[in-house]
C-alpha cells in the first residue's frame, strides 16, 4: 500500500503538535508505515515522502519557493539540477529531508523519526557551498550572495530559514579552506557579527562549529573568533534587563556555557590562543561610563573567573586577578571614603568603630551625601556585588582544591596593585577572605610575605612601611589565626626593632626612623587587640620581654607613635601587667600628635589601619564571624578604668550616667578612654546624625 | 626525521635597567623569557629554549635619561623556522572529514586540508572516530593521538600556525613511515646477501660447465 494511501488523522495531530519543526511546504510530512524498516524492531513512523511523491512536488513547490531557500544546492538556479542531487536510495530520503531544511524533532519521544548522521553535514552540501565561495572568483556570485544573505537574516520566527542556517553553518564549517579574507569580507563579517543569544540550541551549536573550524584552520580568524566569543561575556541589554525571568536567565546559562567550551575547545587545537585572549579580555571589559553597565560589569568578571577556574586560567591566571583587582581599586577609588566616614581629628581609632557599632540600624539618608547620589551609590553597589563575586570565586579554588595557587596569584596583584594605595578601604579585604578560608597554609603565608616585605631593603621605604602597617592590622582582626602565630610574628617584629635601637644613629628627627616608629607602632596595635591571649601564655609573654627597653629607648617610640594607640596599649599593658611605665604621658586629648605626623609622612602612614570594619553590607556579611571588632575586645576587659599613669583628658564616667536615654547609658558601658564630652548636646546631635555613615551590619552580634 | 629546528650559537649585547644590577643574570633571563615563543627576524626563528653565559665583567653604559647597561652574553639559542617544503612532526588532535588537526612540538597548530591530503587515505568512521585509513595499505591509520610526518606548505609567523600536506609519499604516519624504512633496509640486506650467493652459483656453474667441456675435449 503506498504512502498516498496511509493518511491518518493522528498523524496530522503529531504534525501540528511538533510544528516547529515542520516545513509547512512538504505536504503531509509524517506517513505511518505497516513496515518495519531495516534495523528497527517495531513499526515506525519515518517522516518523510515517498521518493516519486517527494521530487514531483520538490519541483513543484522549489519552483514557487522565494529566493531565500539554499541556492548552493543548485548552482545554476536550474530545478533540474536539484533533482539529480536526490540519489534513487532509500536512506536519502532522511538526508533529501535534512537538505530541504525540515529538522527532525528528536526531542519528542513519542516520534520515532529515522535520523541520518545529522552531525556531519553531507560531503555534497560541503561541496555545494565551496562551489558558492568559488563561484566569487568566477564573476557570478549569486550564490555567494545568497549565503550571506543566509546568514545576515536574523529572524527566529521563521523556522525554514532557522533551519537552512543551522545547516549552511555546518556545511561552511567544512568548507573552511576556501574561505578568503579579501574576496569573502563579507561573509566573515555576518558570522562574526551574529550573537549566539538570537538563536536557538542547534543553531548556536551549529555556530560554535563553525567558530571552532575557523580558528583552528587558519591563524588569520583566530583574533576575531577570540574577539566575538568574548564579546558574549556581556549580554545584550534585553537579557540583563530580564534576567529575573528563567527563560531569559536559562538561555544566558546555554550561551556561556557553550562560549565557555568553545574557548576550551580552541585553546587545545591552538595552543597559543589563550596568549592572544588575555589582551582582548581587558580591554572588553565594560567600563562604568554607561547606565546599566554595572549589573554587565558583574557578569563580566563572573566569567572572567569562570575562566581562571578553567584549563586557561593555567596559563594566565594572574592576568585576570591583576585584571579585577584593578577594577576594584578603581573603583574604590572613585568613592569619596572620607566624605562617608567624615574623617574627623577629634575621634580616635577606636572610637570611631564603637561609634559604627552603636549606630546600628540606621538607614543611609540619602538626601545627606554631600556627593552625587545615585552615581556614588551605583559605584557602592557594584563594588560590593564585585566583592562578592570574588568571595565566591575564591571558596570555588578552595572547593577545586587550588586556593594555594590562586593564592600566590591574588598575592601577586595585591602587591602590584593594593599595598601602596593607601585610600583604598574594602579591596584589600579579598585577601582577608582568601586568609580566613584557609588559615594553615594562606593564612600564615599571607602574614610571613608582609613580614618578608617589611624586612628587605630592596624595596622603598613606604611599601616596607605600609607592609607592616597591614600585618599589623591582620594579626589584630584575624580572628581566624592562632594566637602562637601572632606571637612569632609578634617575636620577629620586636628582635627588629630590639636589633635596630642597638644600631640606630643619633639623629632625633622622626623622619630619619620611620620604619623603626611603624615597627613599634605596629606591635603596640596588635597587642592592644591580642594582649590578654599573648599575656596568658608565659612563653609568649617571655618573647615581649625586649619591648620595653625598646619603648624606652631614647628614640622615645611612645611620644612619636600615635597617642590614641600608645594610650590604649599602655592601658592594657598595666591591666596586663606587663611593665608599668614610670613616666606619665600627657595626652591632652590627642589623638595625634606633630610626631606621629612626621613619622607617617604625607600618606599619614601613621593612621593606616586597612583592616577596619568592611563598610559594604553584603561583603562584611560574608567577612565578619572571622573578624575581631573592637567592641569584643573591650568587652573582655573586666578590668576597672583606673588611669593612674596615663592622664588623658577624660570627662567622668560618673557625670553621663545622669543624662537619659539608651543611647548615652550604651555609649558609657562601651567608651574606653571617654574622649568626648557627651554633654555636649551639639556634639552629641552630630555624632547621632552621621548621615553618610555605613554601619557594619553583624557587628552587635559579635558582642 | 624534524626539520626546521636549529641551533643557534650566538652573542647578544642585552640592556639591562640600572636597577638590576647586582641581579644581571635574572635580569638577562627575564629579557631573554620576554622572547620566547615569538618569531625573531634578526634570529630568524621562533625561539624555543635558551642557555646563556655573561662573559665579560664590564658592561657599557648607555647615555641619556635612564643609564641602561649593556651586558654581553654569549648564548646557544634554539630556533624553530620551518621553511616550505620541509617536513615536521606532530600529534593528531582532531580528524573532521575535510581537515586534520595538529600540534606540533606542543605550541604549533597545523592543518591539513583535505585537498592536501592525497588520494591513498580514506577518511572513515571507526567506533564513532573519525580517521583516515590509507586505501593500499590497511595497517597505515591516522586518528587522534598519532604521531603524524607532514609537509610545511606555509608558515605564519604571528600565531605559529602551520599550512601543512600529507601528498608527498614520505608523509603519513610516523611510526608506520619507520617500520617501513626498516623493513626495506632489512629486505635489501637479504636481498644483497642472496643476489651476492645467486651471483656465486651462477659463476660457479658457468665454470663447471667451461672445465666440463675442456675435460670433454682432453
Amino acid at each position: 500500500m503506498s504512502n498516498r494511501e496511509v493518511d491518518r488523522k493522528d498523524d496530522q495531530c503529531l504534525e501540528q503538535k511538533n510544528s516547529l519543526y515542520f516545513v509547512e511546504w512538504i505536504q503531509n510530512n509524517v506517513k505511518s508505515s505497516g513496515i518495519p524498516l531495516k534495523g528497527l524492531s517495531v513499526e515506525s513512523i519515518f517522516a518523510g515522502m515517498d521518493k516519486m511523491e517527494f521530487t514531483e512536488d520538490f519541483i513543484v513547490e522549489y519552483q514557487q519557493l522565494p529566493a531565500s531557500l539554499p541556492l548552493y544546492l543548485s548552482v545554476g538556479g536550474e530545478a533540474k539540477k536539484a533533482t539529480s542531487i536526490i540519489k534513487p536510495c532509500s536512506t536519502d530520503y532522511i538526508k533529501a529531508q535534512e537538505r530541504m531544511g525540515a529538522s527532525v524533532g528528536l526531542t519528542d519521544p513519542s516520534s520515532y523519526y529515522v535520523v541520518g548522521n545529522s552531525d556531519l553535514p553531507d560531503t555534497e552540501t560541503v561541496q555545494g557551498v565551496r562551489n558558492a565561495l568559488a563561484s566569487v572568483h568566477n564573476g557570478g556570485s549569486d550564490a555567494y550572495d545568497q549565503l550571506v544573505e543566509t546568514i545576515q537574516t536574523n529572524n527566529k520566527s521563521d523556522h525554514a530559514v532557522a533551519a537552512d542556517l543551522d545547516t549552511l553553518l555546518n556545511a561552511l564549517s567544512g568548507a573552511v579552506a576556501c574561505i578568503d579574507t579579501d574576496r569573502h569580507r563579507s561573509l566573515l563579517s555576518a558570522i562574526f557579527r551574529m550573537s549566539l543569544y538570537d538563536h536557538k540550541d542547534h543553531i548556536m551549536d551549529a555556530l560554535v562549529g563553525l567558530i571552532i573550524s575557523l580558528a583552528a584552520t587558519s591563524g588569520k580568524y583566530l583574533d576575531s573568533c577570540l574577539h566575538m566569543l568574548v564579546r558574549h561575556f556581556v549580554p545584550p541589554p534585553w537579557v540583563i534587563a530580564r534576567l529575573s525571568q528563567s527563560r531569559v536567565s536559562g538561555q544566558k546559562q546555554e550561551v556561556l556555557t557553550r562560549v565557555h567550551k568553545t574557548l576550551l575547545k580552541i585553546s587545545l587545537l591552538v595552543p597559543l590562543a589563550p596568549s592572544r585572549l588575555f589582551p582582548m579580555l581587558s580591554q572588553q571589559m565594560p567600563k562604568m561610563n554607561k547606565k546599566d553597565q554595572d549589573k554587565a560589569l558583574v557578569i563580566y568578571v563572573e566569567n572572567l573567573f569562570k575562566l581562571e577556574n578553567s584549563s586557561i586560567g593555567q596559563v594566565g591566571g594572574n592576568m585576570i586577578f591583576m585584571m579585577v583587582m584593578e577594577r576594584l581599586r578603581d573603583l574604590d577609588l572613585e568613592i569619596d571614603w572620607d566624605d562617608i566616614l567624615q574623617d574627623d581629628s577629634n575621634r580616635g581609632v577606636f572610637d570611631m568603630e564603637l561609634e559604627d557599632a552603636m549606630h546600628e540600624g540606621d538607614e543611609l539618608p540619602v538626601g545627606s551625601l554631600n556627593q552625587d547620589t545615585s552615581s556614588g551609590k551605583i559605584v557602592f553597589e557594584s563594588l560590593d556585588k564585585l566583592m562578592v563575586t570574588s568571595f565566591h570565586h575564591l571558596e570555588a579554588c578552595q572547593d577545586a582544591g587550588r586556593l594555594d595557587q590562586a593564592f600566590e596569584k591574588l598575592f601577586e596583584s595585591f602587591e602590584n596593585f593594593i599595598l601602596n594605595t593607601y585610600k583604598s578601604k574594602v579591596s584589600q579585604f579579598l585577601m582577608f577572605y582568601a586568609c580566613s578560608l584557609d588559615p594553615e597554609s594562606c593564612g600564615v603565608k599571607f602574614g610571613s610575605k608582609l613580614l618578608d616585605i617589611f624586612l628587605s631593603s630592596n624595596k622603598p621605604r613606604p611599601t616596607r612601611m605600609s607592609a607592616v602597617a597591614y600585618l599589623a592590622s591582620y594579626l589584630a582582626r584575624g580572628k581566624f589565626l592562632p594566637v602562637s602565630y601572632v606571637a612569632s610574628m609578634l617575636k620577629r617584629l620586636v628582635d627588629e626593632c630590639a636589633d635596630y635601637c642597638r644600631i640606630c644613629n643619633d639623629d632625633t628627627r622622626p623622619e630619619a626612623h620611620q620604619l623603626f616608629y611603624s615597627g613599634c607602632q605596629a606591635i603596640m596595635y596588635v597587642l592592644c587587640f591580642r594582649m590578654r591571649s599573648i599575656l596568658d601564655v608565659p612563653r609568649f609573654r617571655s618573647e615581649l620581654i625586649p619591648l620595653e627597653s625598646i619603648l624606652m629607648h631614647k628614640l622615645n617610640p611612645l611620644m612619636v607613635c600615635l597617642p590614641s594607640v600608645v594610650a590604649e596599649f599602655l592601658k592594657q599593658a598595666k591591666a596586663g601587667g606587663l611593665f608599668v611605665v614610670s613616666d606619665s604621658f600627657i595626652f591632652d586629648d590627642l589623638l595625634e600628635s606633630e610626631l606621629s605626623r612626621a613619622f607617617g609622612g604625607c600618606e599619614r602612614l601613621d593612621t593606616f589601619f586597612p583592616f577596619d570594619p568592611c563598610l559594604l553590607k553584603s561583603s562584611n556579611s560574608l567577612i565578619s564571624q572571622n573578624f575581631i571588632y573592637w567592641s569584643t575586645v573591650m568587652n573582655q576587659d573586666d578590668e576597672g578604668e583606673d588611669d593612674a599613669e596615663i592622664i588623658v583628658n577624660g570627662d567622668e564616667e560618673s557625670d553621663e550616667e545622669e543624662e537619659e536615654g539608651d543611647l548615652d547609658y550604651a555609649l558609657n558601658k562601651m567608651s574606653i578612654t571617654p574622649k568626648h564630652s557627651f554633654k555636649n548636646n551639639m556634639e552629641r546631635d552630630r555624632l547621632m546624625k552621621m548621615p553618610s555613615m555605613i554601619r557594619p551590619s553583624t557587628s552587635p552580634e559579635s558582642l | 626525521m624534524m626539520e626546521g629546528l636549529k641551533m643557534a650559537d650566538t652573542e647578544l649585547m642585552v640592556y639591562i635597567h640600572p636597577s638590576k644590577c647586582g641581579n644581571e643574570f635574572n635580569a638577562v633571563c627575564r629579557q631573554l623569557s620576554s622572547l620566547l615563543f615569538q618569531y625573531d627576524e634578526t634570529l630568524d626563528g621562533v625561539l624555543l629554549a635558551f642557555d646563556f653565559a655573561v662573559k665579560s665583567k664590564g658592561a657599557k653604559v648607555l647615555a641619556g635619561l635612564n643609564p641602561y647597561f649593556g651586558v654581553k652574553v654569549e648564548s646557544k639559542l634554539l630556533l624553530f623556522n620551518p621553511k616550505p617544503n620541509s617536513l615536521v612532526e606532530g600529534k593528531i588532535v582532531k580528524i573532521s572529514p575535510e581537515s586534520i588537526h595538529v600540534i606540533v612540538l606542543g605550541f604549533s597548530a597545523a592543518v591539513i586540508t583535505d585537498v592536501d591530503i592525497r588520494e591513498e587515505f580514506k577518511y572513515k568512521l571507526r567506533n564513532g572516530e573519525g580517521c583516515f585509513v590509507s586505501r593500499s595499505h590497511k595497517r597505515h591509520v591516522l586518528k587522534v593521538g598519532t604521531m603524524v610526518r607532514l609537509q610545511v606548505q606555509s608558515f605564519d609567523e604571528e600565531v605559529m600556525h602551520i599550512a601543512g600536506s600529507l601528498l608527498p609519499a614520505n608523509t603519513g604516519c610516523v611510526k608506520w613511515l619507520e617500520k617501513q624504512s626498516e623493513e626495506a633496509l632489512r629486505s635489501v640486506d637479504f636481498c644483497c646477501t642472496h643476489s651476492l650467493t645467486i651471483m656465486f652459483f651462477v659463476r660457479n656453474l658457468f665454470y663447471f660447465s667451461r672445465d666440463h667441456k675442456r675435460r670433454k675435449i682432453a
